[in-house]
């Protein structure tokens, strides 16, 4: 394991180079140059590499969001624009969600969200210097798969950390709760948790769960969470 | 930028559990988040923590020329500031509301009330007094940074000793720590803020030590200032819903137990740092 700072060189090299977030590969003039031109970290974090060094990343535990493409995010409307609507996904710019990138949106017939409205999204476009774009539906399909307005339940912040953990089916979190109760769940990247229960009791159950598992904040381990989960009133 | 109003399922899940008198942190209605407090090497430095919301207050003295008008009083200044670090809702520059709404409360709390004896403070009439210039910063705001001010403030000028100081005729000797042990502040009373939120359903129970979901879902707060002899120092309600007389009083009685509840724990613990000190006379 080793940790990285912003501006640091990071031994990345291969044929097929996939740099993650939290990387960057220096321009350089010439093709020739190109493949072996360095590689530095933009984020602090711990340097990560997959078992063939091919691909590379940088895992931190900031608690502001940055976005990259093909994330899985989940924001707040903030109101309308034009066409689309602006999205709060707790980046430092708001993102914009076109009209159209909705399965089965025409010009016509466009999805009803009001101010305030949750969605689940995927980030398109996150370029530096532009603001960052949604879109509810996959480009190639055109279908759903799984995007849309989120409609009830709770929404969450925890640390970037804690929903990449979520997001990791090995991660016992989930399971553990999925086994005492019926429960949805969507995990944004950018640290928002959508939950959603029967019952209020066990949506909070969860929030608290969440909340000690988080390594930002009480990073609790299984065995204390099974007695945490014992306590609480379910 | 103004936070954007929190999304339609988190306000209608709130609502809903408030209904049912649940809270989100497994508190009951009634329930103040346990405070912590960590002190520094200084005396007068400590921060406090209430859940997720933490706040850092420093008391330093200077030795000043007093005010032409009060030659036998010290003087007392509070500063503080709500900076982005506390939440990036908030920014840097013009003092925002909630900025506003802290600077004088905590002028009310913990000057006007006249806990901390200001004749004591005077060294040379007309000559010389001590300053008291206390400065509060948030570090993290998840709700309720009002109370969190208020206690850690207070905390600090318990905390706090001035070094002692020798008049003789016109000469004004002060004495380092080393050499005579500083002095407590002379303290009349310890005033404890408690911030209620109100919500706009009428069968929905007001909630103490309101979260910041809560506390921006609310329709109104009550902050109360009290004393563990239950004197009530500050009463605060600017707006908010229309509250009964009776549900007021029983608000006012649900903080005084909470209060002295607060007022033992703040005891407790300076005591535990004061034996932990050993400051040592030869």
């Amino acid at each position: 394991m080793s940790i990285v700072l912003p501006g640091e060189q990071v031994p990345a090299q291969h044929v097929n180079l996939k740099l993650g977030p939290g990387l960057l590969q220096l321009s350089s003039e010439t093709q020739q140059q190109a493949k072996s031109a360095p590689v530095i970290a933009t984020r602090s974090g711990v340097l990560n590499h997959s078992a063939n060094k091919s691909k590379w990343w940088v895992e931190g535990n900031s608690r502001r969001y940055v976005p990259a493409p093909q994330e899985s995010v989940i924001g707040v409307i903030t109101g309308r624009s034009g066409e689309g609507w602006r999205v709060d996904i707790g980046a430092a710019h708001p993102a914009s969600l076109d009209g159209l990138a909705f399965e089965g949106a025409t010009k016509r017939n466009k999805p009803s969200l009001k101010v305030g409205s949750l969605i689940y999204a995927r980030v398109s476009l996150a370029h530096k210097d532009m603001e960052p774009e949604l879109e509810c539906f996959d480009a190639q399909t055109h279908k759903a798969d799984g995007f849309g307005e989120l409609k009830d339940g709770f929404v969450l912040q925890c640390s970037l950390q804690m929903s990449r953990l979520l997001l990791d089916p090995k991660h016992f979190l989930l399971p553990l709760l999925g086994s005492r109760f019926p429960l949805e769940a969507a995990v944004g990247i950018n640290g928002k948790v959508w939950v959603s229960t029967k019952e209020t009791k066990h949506t909070i159950a969860i929030v608290r769960c969440i909340e000690v598992v988080d390594p930002d904040g009480g990073g609790m381990d299984e065995t204390n969470v099974k007695k945490f989960l014992s306590k609480l009133d379910i | 930028m103004r936070p954007p109003s929190p999304s339609i399922p988190e306000k209608k899940f709130l609502y809903d559990a408030l209904k049912q008198s649940l809270r989100l942190d497994g508190r009951d209605m009634l329930d103040l988040r346990t405070p912590t407090f960590t002190f520094g090497p200084e005396l007068g430095w400590v921060e406090c923590a209430m859940g997720k919301t933490r706040v850092i207050a420093q008391l330093d003295a200077k030795m000043v020329k007093p005010l032409p008008e009060r030659p036998f009083e010290g003087i007392i200044t509070i500063h503080s500031e709500i900076s982005p670090m506390a939440s990036p809702d908030y920014e840097p520059g013009r003092p925002s509301e909630e900025e506003v709404t802290l600077t004088r409360m905590l002028d009310k709390v913990l000057r006007r009330s006249d806990a901390i004896d200001k004749e004591s403070l005077c060294i040379l009439a007309g000559q010389r007094v001590w300053q008291l210039r206390l400065t509060v910063h948030v570090l993290a705001d998840a709700g309720n940074i009002l109370d969190c001010s208020c206690l850690a403030g207070i905390v600090a000028f318990k905390h706090f000793r001035k070094p002692e100081v020798e008049v003789i005729g016109d000469e004004v000797i002060v004495h380092s720590p080393s050499e005579r042990a500083p002095i407590s502040l002379a303290i009349h009373h310890t005033p404890f803020c408690v911030t209620f939120a109100f919500f706009q359903d009428a069968l929905t129970r007001p909630v103490v030590d309101p979260s910041l979901l809560e506390q921006r879902l609310s329709a109104g707060l009550m902050s109360i200032a009290m004393n563990a002899q239950r004197e009530i120092c500050v009463l605060h309600k600017a707006g908010g819903v229309p509250t009964a007389p009776e549900e007021i009083l029983r608000l006012i009685n649900v903080t005084s137990i909470l209060v002295k509840d607060l007022d033992k724990r703040v005891e407790a613990r300076l005591l535990e740092d004061w034996e932990g000190r050993k400051v040592e006379v030869r």
